[in-house]
């Protein structure tokens, strides 16, 4: 047990009654490489509701994408291991079930989507079989009403001619079509959470808004939850609720979406946001981060942002921040606001 | 996407990499893909088996003298026709038993080894000049050239292996290694060009190539300092069990007795000797087949570790 | 600083490219082609950087391709400095290359794995030899090293020791190397990090003032492009259908492809989500072997109608905003141009 964000995350969610529908709480996930132990997830704990969508917001390295691996239960292990935390699921901890309940909660409660459609759909069954599968593992569903399923699907993520396409091979769908596919995967079995591993970075622009929106909109309408992981600034900030800033397998800051892109508490989430050109407006040169991540299996003793940021000082170095929860001018704390900065303060209001 | 971990996350810096663009000193020594596949096969336990294997068949087919003292063709066959192995008395002449001839099996297993690992040998090297070049032209030009030799290579290819090699044999009364070799890299070449062209094509459209033509470079300069060197690792994988594959085929010819036979030495025309006494005197045919298998199974398990460690998949 | 009075240092005139479709192996025979480049011309003036945005599919990287002669084009001229480069080979096409660079945009791919760092860079130099003799090359090569913000004593390590965002300076100092007027940066910071990308942004910048290099700079990231551009051309199936300053082209775009791709950019404030207008374009791009007749955005747009199914919107400034004293008046092939607002801005 690393991290003491633990307490911070119950007072953020003791304003809505009941438990969360996804709690990871101090998660840890190593991997055993050739040079050592990299800790790719070091102390993690988000939360999310019904119907809200919390961006996990990181660059690559960042340990976003395992964290979301380890909710799931797709982890390649070995090389990696969970070290630690719980990721409770309605209440429920994952990593206490067995393989055969995991299996039950996989697909059925919680569904992934992934950046690359075309390796995550099988290239030699028809995107019908694969959308009926789901009905016929799951629900016990014949052929006929699998197909019937599946063309329903199709018709719910808006492919065009569902009918005639239900027979049609991964490779016959435009990157697009098949980013829809997956998503109507996804959907197939009304699950309560949907995780989205950078689902639209691979797509053109104008295509990208098209999934983005039907996303947002069935998640609305059948309120599930939503983690959204993205590097994408722009995307997180037209979609997302709260988010959770990572770096090298830490939360650093969170928060709701609008408070933390006006007035960024931690140096690094700063930095992102100044150091990305903006479309609306010509400016001058740009802020750029100096260095590089810190390579995991040798994380700083102190602040892992330390060494790149501007403001860092000794006590950076040797001693690491835990998050703490921001307060306001007049010194209120912000709900379910955190920021792991000793100088969060003099970033937020400086 | 079961590798988005750390190794396969693309944009990640290499857990080794140099820490700071500006500052900080090199930490390590410079390390190239060689040195790394290196770095793995040496602690590799198939790696280190195989590789000791071979190294003591290469001493034993240059130097088959440091290991007996007496000559393969010397017969007793009065005192000694199929006398049976004596397993404790390592190293000896009797160590093996004797063979029909009254010869000594251990010396026999000590003086074919030259034969199988000279023919593997130069039929490999024969084959990965000619099979590489082809393939490299072929992959590199593309276009009519790669057609033609595509289908020359298919034509090949269509040959059975070891039918091909015992129609050309049966051809030349005299069959030394010479021969043999030659047999066998004329059927063989095909496996390694149809490698070195994929590999080739695979490499030509990687952007360092564009980015060499960019420059200005010629043909020459592309293909021996970027195309080559890159395409090589598949070629030699193949190459290293292609080996093990000769050293097979020349003992099935010659057991066949239409490879190598007396007075030269091989195990294969060994085993076929011993074939006919296998029901009274069965180290005869033992002996020079479990050698056999050793040798083919060293250099299988010598491709296989070096195939590991040079998979990029792996890194 | 596109001063159009001055001479373009690069003109592209009508280039086409078409790879033929074929059928059969030994005896081939042509079944169709992909319009990957359709008629496209453009300028490049000295020490201006031109932003070439685009889909995929829109033809953007076989323009780069074309113009460093890595592919022929079907048709149509390239000039540099007023001479045709189009078709030269040999001799006179390795002095033209001297000029005219390029840095790719995966950083994995586009270094040799098996040379080191020192051997990537000094290879120019091997190539033309008489831009630095023997002895001054490795000098040459620490100096390029350290221009690019990289420690010169790293020149003996593999590219594999490297971060894709020191790698990309790498290639950035290969692409230096020859002292080249003009560099072609194909999507050079796609595969990088956010926080890497304004690392090497700045740096191309910083080059650009430093050595009075043109850029043209192709890439699918709108916001990059703004920033790094001069002028903008936006690319879709192999045509240029709206060229401008970055002003026009953001400002007062009057294609509708080009608005509904600015309008579809998420923007990095959740503030702007209203009070932006959203154009949300159906379908996908067409197969550029098979292109719509007339404009081939007709099919996506809200505007078509029959003319455009029958007659070619030529690039031009529309005859509306001929008289126009604002950045509106910019080439635009569309037969309905009009200015749109809150397409980029809230």
């Amino acid at each position: 047990m690393t991290e003491k964000g633990i307490d911070l995350v119950k007072d953020e969610t003791a304003s809505t009654p009941g438990t969360p529908l996804l709690d990871v709480r101090d998660l840890q996930v190593e991997f055993h490489t050739r040079e050592g132990v990299a800790k790719a997830v070091n102390g993690v704990s988000y939360s999310v509701e019904a119907g809200e969508t919390l961006a996990v917001l990181g660059e690559s390295g960042s340990g976003k994408s395992v964290t979301a691996q380890a909710i799931m239960g797709i982890l390649d292990m070995p090389p990696g291991r969970i070290a630690g935390g719980e990721i409770l699921f309605q209440g429920q901890d994952l990593l206490k079930m067995t393989e055969a309940q995991r299996r039950k909660v996989r697909g059925n409660k919680i569904a992934m989507i992934f950046q690359d459609a075309l390796s995550s759909l099988n290239p030699v069954l028809s995107v019908g079989f694969q959308l009926g599968e789901m009905f016929r593992v799951h629900k016990g569903a014949s052929r006929k009403e699998a197909k019937a399923r599946a063309i329903e699907l199709m018709d719910r993520v808006r492919i065009p001619a569902a009918k005639e396409r239900v027979n049609d091979y991964p490779h016959q769908f435009s990157g697009g079509m098949r980013q829809r596919i997956m998503i109507a995967m996804a959907l197939a079995l009304e699950p309560d959470l949907i995780i989205a591993d950078e689902p639209t970075t691979a797509l053109d622009v104008t295509v990208q808004a098209q999934v983005m929106d039907l996303l947002a909109e069935l998640q609305q309408e059948y309120r599930m939850g939503l983690i959204l992981i993205t590097h994408d600034l722009g995307v997180v900030a037209d979609v997302a609720d709260r988010i959770a800033v990572m770096y090298a397998g830490r939360i650093v800051e969170r928060g709701d979406v609008r408070e933390i892109y006006r007035e960024p508490a931690h140096p690094y989430t700063r930095g992102l946001l100044d150091s990305i050109p903006r479309l609306d407006q010509k400016g001058s040169e740009l802020y750029a981060i100096r260095g590089l991540p810190p390579t995991l299996t040798a994380l700083p003793a102190g602040c892992s942002f330390s060494p790149r940021c501007d403001r860092a000082t000794e006590l950076c170095v040797t001693e690491r921040p835990l998050p703490v929860t921001v307060t306001d001018a007049e010194g209120a704390p912000i709900a379910g606001r955190t920021s792991a900065c000793h100088f969060w303060k003099e970033t937020l209001h400086g | 996407m079961p590798d988005n971990s750390l190794a396969g996350d693309q944009h990640t810096a290499p857990v080794a990499a140099v820490a700071q663009a500006e500052a900080g000193p090199p930490p390590g020594k410079p390390r190239s893909l060689w040195s790394d596949a290196w770095n793995d096969l040496r602690r590799k336990p198939s790696f280190i088996i195989a590789g000791a294997m071979i190294l003591i068949l290469l001493i034993i087919a240059a130097f088959p003298g440091l290991f007996t003292s007496v000559s393969p063709r010397a017969s007793d066959l009065s005192g000694a026709y199929l006398k049976s192995p004596e397993l404790t008395k390592f190293f000896s002449p009797e160590w093996l038993g004797y063979d029909s001839q009254g010869r000594s099996i251990y010396a026999r297993v000590i003086y074919g080894t030259r034969a199988s690992i000279v023919i593997g040998i130069s039929v490999t090297a024969i084959v990965l000049f000619v099979g590489g070049l082809v393939g490299m032209i072929a992959g590199y030009f593309g276009g009519w050239v790669d057609a033609v030799v595509s289908r020359i290579v298919d034509t090949f290819m269509g040959i059975p292996f070891l039918l091909g090699a015992m129609v050309i044999l049966v051809s030349f009364d005299v069959r030394g290694k010479m021969v043999i070799t030659l047999a066998l890299a004329v059927l063989g070449w095909t496996t390694i060009a149809r490698v070195m062209r994929g590999s080739v094509i695979s490499v030509k459209q990687a952007d360092y190539v564009q980015a060499a033509r960019s420059l200005g470079a010629g043909t020459w300069r592309i293909l021996l300092r970027h195309v080559l060197p890159n395409a090589m690792a598949p070629v030699i994988v193949v190459a290293m069990i292609a080996l093990g594959g000769y050293i097979s085929a020349e003992a099935t010819l010659s057991y066949l007795g239409i490879g190598l036979a007396d007075p030269a030495m091989s195990w294969g025309s060994d085993i076929n000797t011993g074939k006919d006494q296998i029901r009274v005197a069965l180290h005869v045919l033992i002996f020079p087949s479990i050698m056999l298998s050793a040798t083919i199974l060293a250099f299988l398990m010598m491709g296989d570790a070096v195939r590991d460690a040079l998979d990029p998949k792996l890194r | 600083m596109a001063e159009s009075t001055r001479e373009p240092i690069l003109e592209v005139r009508n280039l086409v490219k078409h790879f033929p479709l074929t059928q059969g192996i030994v005896f081939q025979r042509q079944v169709g082609a992909v319009r990957a480049v359709d008629d496209i011309s453009f300028e490049l003036y000295p020490g201006e950087t031109l932003g070439i945005v685009g889909e995929s599919g829109c033809g953007k990287s076989t323009v780069a391709k074309l113009l460093m002669s890595l592919e022929r084009p079907t048709s149509g001229e390239i000039f540099y400095k007023g001479e045709d480069i189009s078709r030269l080979s040999g001799r006179a096409l390795k002095a033209v290359r001297r000029n005219i660079q390029m840095v790719f945009q995966d950083p994995y791919t586009s270094l040799n794995p098996r040379m080191t760092v020192g051997d990537i860079i000094g290879e120019p130099f091997e190539i033309h030899p008489e831009v630095a003799p023997k002895g001054d090359r490795e000098a040459k090569v620490r100096e390029l090293l350290d221009v690019v913000g990289l420690n010169p004593e790293y020149i003996n390590r593999y590219p594999h020791q490297f971060s894709g965002g020191q790698r990309q300076r790498i290639g950035i100092a290969r692409g230096l190397a020859l002292n080249p007027e003009i560099i072609i940066c194909d999507e050079p910071v796609s595969a990088l990090d956010v926080s890497v990308q304004a690392q090497v942004i700045n740096l191309m910048e910083k080059l650009q003032d430093e050595f009075g290099l043109s850029y043209l700079f192709i890439a699918h990231d709108l916001s990059i492009v703004r920033h790094i551009s001069d002028r903008v051309g936006v690319m879709y199936l192999g045509k240029m259908v709206e060229i401008g300053s970055d002003s026009a082209i953001y400002d007062h775009p009057t294609h509708p492809y080009t608005q509904a791709l600015l309008s579809a950019v998420p923007l990095p404030d959740p503030d702007a989500r209203e009070g932006r207008e959203r154009i949300i374009l159906t379908g996908d791009v067409p197969s550029p072997a098979n292109p719509p007749s007339g404009c081939r955005f007709r099919t996506r747009c809200w505007k078509a109608q029959d003319r455009c199914s029958e007659e070619l919107p030529v690039l031009a400034v529309p005859q509306r905003f001929a008289d126009a004293d604002t950045a509106v008046a910019h080439e635009s092939a569309c037969h309905f141009a009009e200015e749109k607002p809150h397409v980029a801005h809230a």
